[in-house]
This record gives C-alpha cells, sequence and structure tokens, in this order.
C-alpha cells in the first residue's frame, strides 16, 4: 500500500468532520477498553503472565536465528515447505508464484495484517486471481476499497447503514437484493456468499498469530471460524507470517494466547483458536494437499538490532489503539498506512520512513496508556520520543521548531536573564488580558486557540518574583 | 542577598534541626502562570515539617526538548538543574509531569557516567508534591476548609510515571465542606501534551473538549488537578463554552489558598491578595 502518512495532519483534520465516521468512533470508543479491565480484573495472575510473555518474547528473539530454524526444520519434516522473503516484494512474489503453479482461480483470504503491510492483495489480482477475504470486517473493507482502520476489527470506521448499502450494492449480483437493517441478517447474508467463495477457492491464505517452533504448528484465532474454513478446505493453504511471530513451545503460545483475547476484546479466548501443522497426511479426512509458509522479514531484522527491538514483541492485539485518545478521536485512516494507533506510529516510520511518517510519532500526548495496556510491555512512548530523536538528528522537523527548541535551550541556562524575561512576560499578558483573566485570540500563538480555547492569563507577578520579595522583608 | 548564596531558606534555621531541607522545583508554567501554586506548596511543605528553600538557578525541566527530540538540549537544561538542586534532602514539583521528567534525568547522561551518577542521585530523591507530602512526610489531613463540589482529573505522567491517584483524594477528603464528584474517564489525557497541543490543535482541542464535557457532567462547581499545563488546557477549554466551572491546582485547596480567581477567570478588583 502507497503509504499516505506524510499527509496525516489533513487527514486527521478529515477525520474531525467526517460526521459519519464520528459516529463510528463514538459508537466503538470505551467498548473494548471497558472489556478489556473486565476480563483482566477477572485474572489474579495478569500482571504475572504479562512478565512470562515479555521473557518468552524477549529469550526468543535473543535466539531468533535458531528458533526459525527449528521451526523451518519441524515445518519441513511434517510435508511444508518454507519460503523466506526478505522484502514486501519478494513476500508478494513468492505468494503470486505459489499459487500460479498450483493452477489457481480463486483464492479466499483469513485476516492477516502481514498481508495488508506487504500487499498481497493488490499482487494477486494484478497477477489475475479473484480474491476474496472472509473475516467479516475484512471482507466489508474489501468490498469497499479501503484498508483497514485498526488491526483487530478492520471495519471498525463503518457504520451498520454503511455496511447495509456496501451489502445491497455488491450482493444484487448473487440474487440478494433486499436492503437489510439488522447486524444479524447482514453477518447471514455475508455468510451465505462467503460460504459458496470457500468451496470454490483453489488457494486459502491465511496469517499467523504465533508459530510454534518445536511443531512446526501456525496458530491463528478467530471469533467467525472463518480461519478454520480458509486453511482446511482450499487444496493449497499459505501462511504468511512475520519472522517475530515464532515462539519455542504450545506452552509458550499458550501463554501468549491468554494475554491476547483479553487485551485485544476482552475475552478469555478468542471462539476458534485454529493449529495447522503440514499438509493433509494419508488417512486424514481434510486438510491441503500443499502447505506453504512464507517467513517475512520486511525490516524485522533491522529492527531486531536496534533500539526499536522491544517493538518486535508486538502480539497484534490492538489494545494500544483502543487506549489511544488520539486514536479514539482520528480513527486508524488518517495514520496513512496499515498499521495505526501506537504500535502503528512506531512501526510506520520504521517502514516506510520518518520522511514519509515523521508526524507519527509527534501526533502523541505521551500520555503513556498504551504502554500501560501493552500486554507484552512494550514502552512505546519512549520508543516514539526515540524516533523524534531520530528525526531531530536529521534534520527533519520543521525549522521555526528547531530554532524555538534552541532558543529555549539557551533562556534555561542562563538563569538570570530567565528570571526576568519571565517576569516581563507574566506582567505583560497579565497587563493584556486586563479584568478578563483571559485571551480568547492572540498574535503568534493562534494553533493554541485553533484548539477551541481560550488562554488563561498569568496572575502577573512571577513565583520568582514573590518569593524574592518575601525573602527580603524577612531578611 | 546572601552573598553566596544561590537559594534563600524559609525554614526557622539553617542549623542542625530535624527538619528535611526541601528544595522547591517550582515549574516554569507555576513560574509564570500561577505563583499561587508555587506559595501553596511552600505552604504545605512547611506544614509537613519542612525547610524550604527555592534555588534562583532554576528554570525548567527540560520537557520541551526531550519531547521534542533535542536530547542534547534537554541534558544542558538538566545540568543546569542538577547544579541547582543536587544538594538538598528532597526535590519537590507541584507537577507529576515535571517530577517525572527529573526523576528521567539518568536517562539523558548515557554517555557520561558522571552525570549519570548526579542525575540519579537527585532522581532518586525527586517527588511531586502531594505524594511527597503524604508518602514520604506521612501527611493524613490538611486543615482546610472548602465548601464546593470539586471534581479530579488525574494528569497522565503523574498518574502512570509516578503512581498517583489516591494520594490527592486522600487529604481532598479531609477538607471540610469539599465534596468530590469523581470524574467519568478521569485517566483519558486532556489533549494537553506539551508542544502537542499547538502542532495539532484540531486533534487536542476534541480532546479537551471531550474532557470538558466529562467534567460538565459531574455537576461540580470546580475542577482540581496536579499539573498546570493540563489545566491551562482545560481551563481554557471550559471558559471558551462559557461554563461555570472554576480550575485550581490541588495544592491551592489543600493550602486554604484558593481565594484567588481560578485558572482564566475575571481579575478581581484591586485589594484582593
Ligand atoms: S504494541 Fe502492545 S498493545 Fe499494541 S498491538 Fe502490539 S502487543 Fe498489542
Amino acid at each position: 500500500m502507497e503509504p499516505l502518512s506524510h499527509a496525516f495532519k489533513e487527514r486527521s483534520v478529515w477525520a474531525l468532520q467526517d460526521e459519519t465516521l464520528q459516529v463510528a468512533l463514538n459508537r466503538a470508543k470505551d467498548g473494548f477498553a471497558v472489556k478489556r479491565a473486565k476480563a483482566v480484573g477477572a485474572l489474579p495472575e495478569f500482571e504475572s503472565l504479562r512478565d512470562r510473555a515479555v521473557d518468552i518474547k524477549n529469550h526468543t528473539l535473543e535466539n531468533l536465528d535458531h528458533y526459525l530454524e527449528r521451526y523451518a526444520d519441524a515445518v519441513e519434516r511434517s510435508g511444508g515447505k518454507v519460503h523466506w522473503a526478505s522484502s514486501a516484494e519478494d513476500a508478494r512474489r513468492i505468494v503470486v508464484e505459489i499459487c500460479q503453479a498450483s493452477g489457481a482461480r480463486m483464492i479466499t483470504k483469513g485476516k492477516s495484517m502481514v498481508g495488508e503491510e506487504v500487499g498481497v492483495n493488490g499482487a494477486l489480482e494484478e497477477a489475475g486471481f479473484e480474491v476474496v477475504e472472509t473475516d467479516l470486517g475484512e471482507y466489508i473493507i474489501q468490498l469497499a476499497h479501503e484498508p483497514p482502520s485498526h488491526i483487530i476489527v478492520p471495519a471498525v470506521h463503518k457504520t451498520r447503514g454503511q455496511i447495509a448499502d456496501l451489502f445491497h450494492q455488491n450482493h444484487q449480483k448473487y440474487g440478494l437484493t433486499r436492503k437489510l437493517a439488522e447486524v444479524p441478517e447482514m453477518v447471514n447474508e455475508a455468510r451465505q456468499v462467503l460460504r459458496d467463495k470457500y468451496l470454490a477457492a483453489d488457494v486459502g491464505i491465511t496469517g499467523a498469530n504465533f508459530l510454534i517452533a518445536e511443531s512446526g504448528t501456525s496458530v491463528i484465532v478467530t471469533n467467525e471460524g472463518n480461519g478454520d474454513l480458509t486453511c482446511s478446505l482450499p487444496k493449497v493453504h499459505i501462511v504468511t507470517a512475520g519472522i517475530e511471530k515464532v515462539v519455542p513451545t504450545a506452552e509458550d503460545a499458550s501463554t501468549l494466547l491468554r494475554l491476547l483475547g483479553r487485551s485485544a476484546t476482552g475475552q478469555d479466548m478468542t471462539t476458534y483458536t485454529t493449529f495447522t501443522t503440514g499438509p493433509k497426511r494419508s488417512g486424514d479426512t481434510d486438510g491441503p494437499e500443499e502447505y506453504h509458509v512464507v517467513l517475512i522479514d520486511n525490516g524485522r531484522t533491522t529492527m531486531l538490532g536496534d533500539q526499536f527491538r522491544e517493538m518486535l514483541r508486538c502480539i497484534r492485539c490492538g489494545a494500544c489503539m483502543n487506549h489511544c485518545p488520539v486514536y479514539g478521536a482520528i480513527g486508524g485512516h488518517a495514520y496513512g498506512w496499515v498499521y495505526p494507533g501506537p504500535m502503528g506510529s512506531v512501526l510506520t516510520p520504521l517502514a516506510v520512513g520518518l520522511k514519509e511518517a515523521g508526524n507519527l510519532p509527534n501526533a502523541c500526548t505521551l500520555n503513556g496508556h498504551c504502554a500501560e495496556v501493552c500486554p507484552v510491555r512494550i514502552p512505546l512512548p519512549d520508543l516514539l520520543r526515540t524516533l523524534r530523536h531520530r528525526e531531530y538528528q536529521l534534520r527533519l522537523g520543521l525549522k521555526p521548531m528547531r530554532w524555538g527548541l534552541a532558543a529555549w535551550v539557551w533562556f534555561t541556562t542562563h538563569p538570570r536573564i530567565y528570571r526576568m524575561g519571565t517576569r516581563v512576560q507574566a506582567r505583560m499578558l497579565a497587563l493584556l488580558a486586563g479584568r478578563k483573566g483571559r485571551f480568547r485570540r492572540m498574535p503568534l500563538a493562534g494553533s493554541w486557540f485553533r484548539g477551541g480555547r481560550d488562554l488563561p492569563a498569568p496572575q502577573g507577578e512571577t513565583f520568582m518574583a514573590v518569593w524574592q520579595r518575601r525573602q527580603r522583608g524577612k531578611g | 542577598m546572601n552573598p553566596g548564596a544561590d537559594s534563600v531558606g524559609a525554614g526557622a534555621g539553617s542549623g542542625a534541626d530535624a527538619r528535611p531541607r526541601v528544595a522547591l522545583f517550582v515549574t516554569c508554567l507555576a513560574n509564570i502562570y500561577r505563583p499561587n501554586v508555587g506559595l501553596a506548596a511552600v505552604a504545605l511543605l512547611e506544614r509537613a515539617g519542612c525547610t524550604v528553600e527555592v534555588p534562583l538557578t532554576q528554570t525548567c525541566c527540560g520537557q520541551p526538548s526531550y519531547n521534542n527530540g533535542d536530547l542534547d538540549g534537554a541534558a544542558k537544561t538538566a545540568r543546569q538543574t542538577i547544579e541547582a538542586f543536587e544538594d538538598f534532602d528532597y526535590v519537590v514539583a507541584p507537577s507529576g509531569s515535571c517530577g517525572g521528567m527529573l526523576r528521567d534525568f539518568p536517562r539523558l547522561f548515557a554517555s557520561e557516567p558522571g552525570w549519570q551518577q548526579r542525575a540519579r542521585a537527585m532522581a532518586e530523591k525527586t517527588y511531586e508534591l502531594i505524594s511527597f507530602l503524604t508518602d514520604i512526610r506521612g501527611m493524613t489531613s490538611v486543615d482546610a476548609a472548602y465548601p464546593h463540589r470539586v471534581t479530579y482529573h488525574d494528569s497522565c505522567h503523574g498518574l502512570r510515571a509516578l503512581g498517583i491517584k489516591e494520594q490527592p483524594r486522600r487529604l481532598l477528603g479531609t477538607v471540610r465542606g469539599l465534596e468530590l464528584a469523581e470524574l467519568a474517564d478521569s485517566e483519558i489525557c486532556c489533549g494537553f501534551g506539551g508542544t502537542f497541543c499547538v502542532k495539532y490543535p484540531e486533534i487536542s482541542g476534541r480532546m479537551v473538549s471531550d474532557k470538558a464535557a466529562a467534567i460538565n457532567a459531574t455537576e461540580a462547581e470546580v475542577l482540581l488537578g496536579g499539573d498546570l499545563g493540563c489545566l491551562l488546557n482545560i481551563a481554557g477549554r471550559l471558559g471558551r463554552e462559557g461554563g461555570r466551572v472554576r480550575v485550581y491546582h490541588v495544592a491551592e485547596v489543600l493550602a486554604g489558598m484558593a481565594d484567588v480567581p481560578g485558572l482564566g477567570d475575571p481579575r478581581q478588583p484591586k485589594g484582593g491578595s
């Protein structure tokens, strides 16, 4: 996907003005946060689970080459094939080639964020395949030709009315002409359409929540069961996964699973947890004939070697965006690429460059709510600040900001001048504000007022001035 | 002026009494906008048995630089602060945000072990005002009256970096006549975020208007909080909406010094304190 992150400012303003979007966002607001809080509250060992998860992830990342090899060996032993993709381009090419070699026409897909990251759908469609998303949310945004706006609930930005319209437009060709109003009806209609697609599909592509090194198993969680049908019905199953998804054992995967559902949607466990290992064996009643895993690097080994390694612990639960007030105000599309919210504001600049995405790490109040809820304790605000530092070093930020900061540092390291300067400033502002005690506007400070707020005026004297006078009086 | 002295003592004596010597880091916002917060902090600290001093060479905690990627600039400001404050028993700031920044100083000196050592030593004795009063000085009540319905906003840095949540509520509970109405979403950011509020004013504006709506829903007469940045932002929004809610720093109420106009309120005619 072509990044649009450079236009974050404009896009965020549009988002704030888009009334339909605001309805959808308001409806979603707090829902997940409240559910998560409930689920976490009901599990006394949640904090110790988090510690264990951090240990598991750190240990695996420290020995990533070892566990990836173990995983790949186990996949091959079970009859599957492992492909290594170092870039997004590699990943697209490999997936297209597998589909072409199998003589496929129809491809079903389970939800996969790494698939979005490398642009699998576009490549497949360009190569002439019909691609159908089977996760309900992904299906909706596919019909709307939009990228996901959330990593767990990709169509969270859509209202019920918009979805009804989309179905009405797109399902006529299947003889489904009635305009629906209720959610269960819509779910049923989508199921009906998708059922035929499952049966007709030649290839099923899924992501992976975890890859288990000891057994070569991939794990996906869904609430709709679409993952099962996508990986077991077609004769070819392709798993696309980032290399950081590997964990040593099934036990480790289950520790992380206990955190994932609770952090994401407040569920103790998602409705379906699907384990797949290799192709169908002789005697198996179902399963694919071919089983491929595409292991995708796409910048991850670079992260492994620098200050952003901790970001590779991410299990894509979405809790950080569910608790982010900026995400809550503008939704996911404003961020302009695949991953929105706090985790996206770290990942996007690393993937598409700070020049393109420099706004994202800055568009954050560093309030810390994301880090507080991240199940694998990723210090997201610190990573965002590190990106700001990198941006500063590369001189990518706005020049006036740089000058302003330099001036402030000089001012703060000359205390006598600082005391005088602040004294004058406080006095002047208080005088200018007069009786009213606040400003409704002020030249050169327009940005403050563009936030729809007044500026309270100072009391008039600085604290230092009051204090010094008081001390003199005492002496 | 005391020759050679950069700080001016306010305590009874500077001799060998057991009162801890506390240096007040007043914060740049309180210094410029709200000296009353600094005075309230001094009063509370003295009531908690401390000798309060105010190093005159103090300026800013360095967050504007630190949070905008200028780590060298932040380190320069920090050195200045460390030199001014390191000789005291404690460093106390009426702000979780600035107090949290002072505690983060060691991070600025990863490649300067000497300074890092000094930064760490200072960070270890640095506290936010209210939590210092309760957790370190064991203050359990205040002698103040404030017969109003108030609500409280938990500023993010104090809440998440320093664990400040119960402490102000405990002390507010002992203020005569004060009724605390809890704010829905009191832990959600108000949208200030330092330079964030001017870099992304539209997003910031949405966040603070959500905050204002939650405050109005409590039907409180007064909003309190522990960080002037957030309070200026919220008071600015409440003022723009033309509402009646007044805004004070929690220290002003706890010290019994909220008898001046609130943030952004019309000034009293001469004669008030
Ligand atoms: S950064 Fe943490 S909270 Fe955000 S998606 Fe990843 S694991 Fe979840």
